[in-house]
């Protein structure tokens, strides 16, 4: 396990040059095994805590438990979570499921847009309010400088090229080739006014560390991952009309690990189970460098 | 995973290849893949195969093309990076290549790389690159190196072409210091000597490169070094109902344990270790190099992010605001002297300025330059630098982690190097006598937290200065009076009371020569305050940064607040409130409560 505890104490770090230099900083939380585990290393980082806003970028056609998961965690860990989406693509019906437009686009609006709306401040946040256990408005949202992702290098192409911290322009966008160079433990930690920064503490970790990690820890996790005797599990989780279960009756994280490093799944892909992968060609490159995550 | 099952439980190594363009990387790489059987089941013939029928020889170099395709089709669920196996362990080749900024990307894969490997053409020699990249593994701090004379079959599998390389390139490597474990002649495309012994070489006795890279070992921890710890951040969360305040870091050399006497660097300030701290894990009681760790203390010094935390017993990191460096450039635009930059080390962040370049290595021959101004894209030099504030920090033979540093130009990373030499500033003597003022105080068993408790009350020391007859004592004296009324423990001194005091004999010898030493000693008279847990007004005619440093070196930089009175500042002071004027004073006194309170010197009404 001690390549784990590498793992661990990079992105500890990671998270911590993170809070010390970003005023406006906040963590994009999916419900999904990667960034619950980011979730987990921010509190090994603060000792317990989740010292700024976890974001999740709700495309309202997610599975149900997922949300139910992720309001169970905010109760009990006194997270404090943040919610945007797309309001005006979803009344107008603008959406892959209403048939109007296709994956990709349908992507873009509830995902990427949602996310660029919701980071800059334009777009209406919704904060969960701890006292009344509901969902509230929030006043004059600032834009967040720092978003902290739970990508990994090795998801698919496009992400290998990534830094730890990679900046944004205004526009959200991501310029692969003029990447900042980072060495030893230094980061890009000065920004110019108007960027943002990316953060990825999970860049080294694989699909595989994930659930080692989540076994080690013990750390709660969607029961959508396990078998529960249909012989259907997720592999990777997303909105319903996208996401499809694959065949497995891993229903432990033993088992699934087991799945993962001899068994079945050792030559396939993580993302193969979602559709719009395969819509962009295999890379993504394109979505994400809008500011897809 | 993209390739044939890795051994997880084996040791791993992360290798960089480096070297001239066309000398042959990629070629050596794919035989290092093909020839270990690292490569997934019919890689190789389909990719053999595909040449065959495109019409175009078949190259070792193709494997790692096909193999990033493969990846970039999402079917690895493993490192995205290109690895290889021997008996002994698995190799992960960091992916540093790549045409545009190759320099930029090199350093960022060989900064995390345990060894290097570096490609020479026997038929072309020792070019550009394979120099400068000689050079930057050196300041990378990578020293397990192996040399490899690749397309020895263009030269008929000379020994003498492959001696004359040696000769050659290890004089350039002695020059430097660099010693790489061996030099081995190959042929990436026809196989010979990277993975195996070939007859076309009986001359050479020496290992292959697979069997090379196996002989070295894994770098020991630092554990046995003095600790150093920079200090990452301080944490209190007490708004989640949390009075621990826990000092964070990553331990960059040594160990800590519960109990140890700290000291925190530049400070001098001493504390112990109350507890360690972490999140879902049993007690702690210890914690080692390359591990994160979280402290509570038992005495409540100020500590920030920056300084760097060693052991009472362990020796000490220098400490100084000058030092010798050696550095390589990547930015466009030329470092320049007399500019702004900033500088990272450890956890600090620090503004700096080039005061000397002492010598430039040419980016193409690496000879000594000594008559250049300005440090150009790609270049490597030697330098002096000056900083605005004294850091704390190591020399690169003994601590990798805490001498190294970045240079951050408009916001960006554009250069980094190792610290040569601490270089002596004006404050290093007045530092010292810090050092050892703190370590022989005798101390009482009243501590500061139980005064400020007591009291109600941070020690602090407000400095009024701005030109003569500016309102500095009107406005000095209106606030010891207003916070007095408020029951703080306050007094006021104006610095110039102690030339007919402490500071007589410097008054009778004519002050100008000595008014760093009259500074000095006001600053020790205000520590004794600061230490009783009083709050210090204090006035002074048009005192300058210099002036700030010495009481900084001297006081806790925390306890110190610089308030500039007057229209114009006429001097280079780094105050933290401006008054233009004092027409109305008790409008001045409002305004540095405010900041007081703002600070946590004292509290809200």
């Amino acid at each position: 396990m001690e390549h784990l505890q590498e793992l661990e104490y990079r992105s500890v770090y990671i998270l911590r040059e993170a809070y010390a230099n970003f005023k406006n900083l906040g963590m994009l939380w999916s419900m999904g095994k990667d960034s619950t585990v980011l979730l987990w290393l921010a509190r090994k980082a603060f000792f317990g805590h989740v010292p700024f806003p976890l974001i999740h970028i709700d495309t309202h056609y997610k599975i149900p438990e997922m949300i139910t998961y992720r309001d169970r965690l905010v109760r009990e860990m006194k997270l404090t979570m943040v919610i945007g989406s797309n309001d005006e693509a979803l009344a107008e019906k603008r959406t892959f499921p209403d048939g109007a437009v296709d994956r990709l686009t349908c992507c873009k609006l509830l995902k990427t847009d949602a996310l660029r709306r919701t980071l800059n401040g334009e777009g209406k946040r919704m904060v969960y309010n701890h006292e009344t256990n509901r969902y509230e408005e929030e006043k004059n949202p600032e834009p967040f400088t720092g978003v902290i992702v739970g990508a990994r290098a090795d998801e698919e192409g496009s992400r290998s090229k990534e830094r730890y911290f990679s900046p944004r322009d205004r526009q959200n966008e991501w310029d692969i080739a003029e990447q900042p160079p980072e060495f030893w433990n230094q980061y890009k930690t000065d920004f110019a006014p108007g960027t943002n920064v990316r953060i990825h503490p999970l860049l080294d970790w694989t699909e595989l560390n994930i659930w080692e990690y989540i076994l080690a820890e013990n750390i709660p996790t969607v029961s959508l991952y396990y078998n529960h005797g249909d012989g259907k599990r997720y592999r990777s989780l997303g909105c319903y009309p996208c996401t499809f279960p694959v065949e497995s009756t891993a229903s432990t994280v033993q088992e699934i690990i087991d799945e993962l490093s001899v068994g079945k799944f050792a030559n396939i892909a993580e993302r193969s189970g979602r559709a719009q992968d395969k819509d962009d060609g295999g890379g993504l490159e394109t979505l994400r460098r809008e500011g897809y995550m | 995973m993209a390739q044939n099952g890795m051994d997880l439980t084996k040791q791993q190594m992360h290798v960089v290849v480096v070297g001239h363009v066309d000398h042959g990387k990629s070629t050596i790489i794919g035989r290092l893949l093909a020839d270990t059987n690292s490569l997934p089941k019919g890689k190789l013939e389909a990719v053999r195969e595909k040449c065959r029928k495109g019409g175009k020889p078949f190259e070792y170099a193709f494997l790692i093309d096909a193999l990033k395709d493969e990846q970039a089709q999402s079917i690895t669920i493993d490192s995205a990076r290109v690895f290889f196996q021997s008996e002994k362990r698995n190799y992960i080749i960091i992916d540093a290549p790549g045409h545009i900024e190759f320099i930029k990307n090199m350093v960022t894969g060989a900064s995390h790389a345990e060894a290097a490997i570096l490609v020479i053409d026997a038929d072309e020699g020792v070019q550009e690159n394979s120099r400068r990249h000689g050079y930057l593994l050196g300041m990378l701090g990578i020293k397990k190196i192996v040399v490899v004379v690749n397309k020895m079959d263009l030269v008929r599998y000379s020994e003498e072409v492959f001696k004359g390389i040696v000769e050659e390139y290890s004089r350039y490597l002695d020059g430097l210091g660099i010693q790489p474990m061996c030099y081995i002649p190959v042929s990436g495309r026809e196989g010979d000597g990277v993975v195996k012994p070939s007859p076309n070489l009986a001359w050479y006795t020496g290992p292959s490169v697979l069997s090379a890279l196996d002989l070295f070992e894994k770098e020991k921890p630092l554990s046995d070094l003095p600790l150093r710890l920079p200090v990452q951040d301080v944490y209190k969360f007490s708004n989640y109902g949390d009075n621990r305040r826990i000092v964070a870091g990553n331990i960059a050399s040594g160990r800590i344990k519960a109990g140890d006497e700290l000291v925190f660097y530049p400070s001098g300030k001493r504390t112990r270790v109350k507890t360690l701290e972490s999140f879902n894990a049993p007690r702690i009681t210890s914690r080692e190099t390359g591990q994160t760790v979280g402290f509570t203390m038992v005495e409540q010094i100020y500590v920030n992010r920056g300084q760097i935390a060693t052991r009472a017993k362990d020796a000490p990191p220098h400490v100084s605001s000058r030092m010798r460096a050696s550095i390589f450039w990547l930015g466009k635009q030329p470092l320049v002297m007399g500019k702004d930059y900033i500088l990272k080390l450890g956890t600090s962040h620090e503004r700096v300025q080039v005061a000397d370049i002492h010598k430039i290595i040419d980016a193409s021959d690496y000879e000594a330059q000594n008559d250049r101004t300005q440090i150009d894209h790609h270049d490597v030099a030697e330098v002096t630098f000056k900083l605005a504030h004294p850091i704390a920090f190591d020399t690169s033979e003994k601590f990798p982690e805490t001498s190294r540093f970045v240079l951050v130009d408009e916001f960006e990373i554009r250069g980094g190097g190792i610290v040569l030499e601490a270089l002596p500033d004006e404050d290093s003597q007045i530092r010292e006598d810090v050092y050892t003022r703190n370590l022989k105080w005798i101390p009482s068993l009243v501590t500061m937290s139980q005064r400020a408790e007591k009291y109600n009350q941070r020690s602090s020391i407000v400095v009024i200065t701005g030109k003569r007859h500016c309102g500095r004592k009107i406005l000095a004296r209106k606030l010891e009076r207003q916070l007095f009324e408020d029951g703080k423990l306050v007094y006021y001194l104006g610095i110039g009371s102690l030339l007919y005091g402490v500071n007589a004999d410097l008054k009778r010898r004519g002050l100008a020569s000595d008014w760093r030493e009259h500074v000095r000693r006001f600053a020790e008279v205000a520590h004794l305050f600061m230490d009783a847990g009083i709050m210090l007004v204090v006035t002074a005619i048009e005192l300058t940064q210099d002036d700030r440093d010495i009481l900084e070196t001297v006081i806790d930089k925390d306890m110190v607040h610089v308030v500039w009175v007057g229209e114009k500042v006429t001097t280079d002071i780094e105050y933290d409130l401006h008054l233009k004027d004092t027409k109305n004073p008790d409008e001045g006194v409002v305004l540095v409560k405010h900041l007081l309170q703002a600070r946590g010197i004292i509290f809200k009404p």
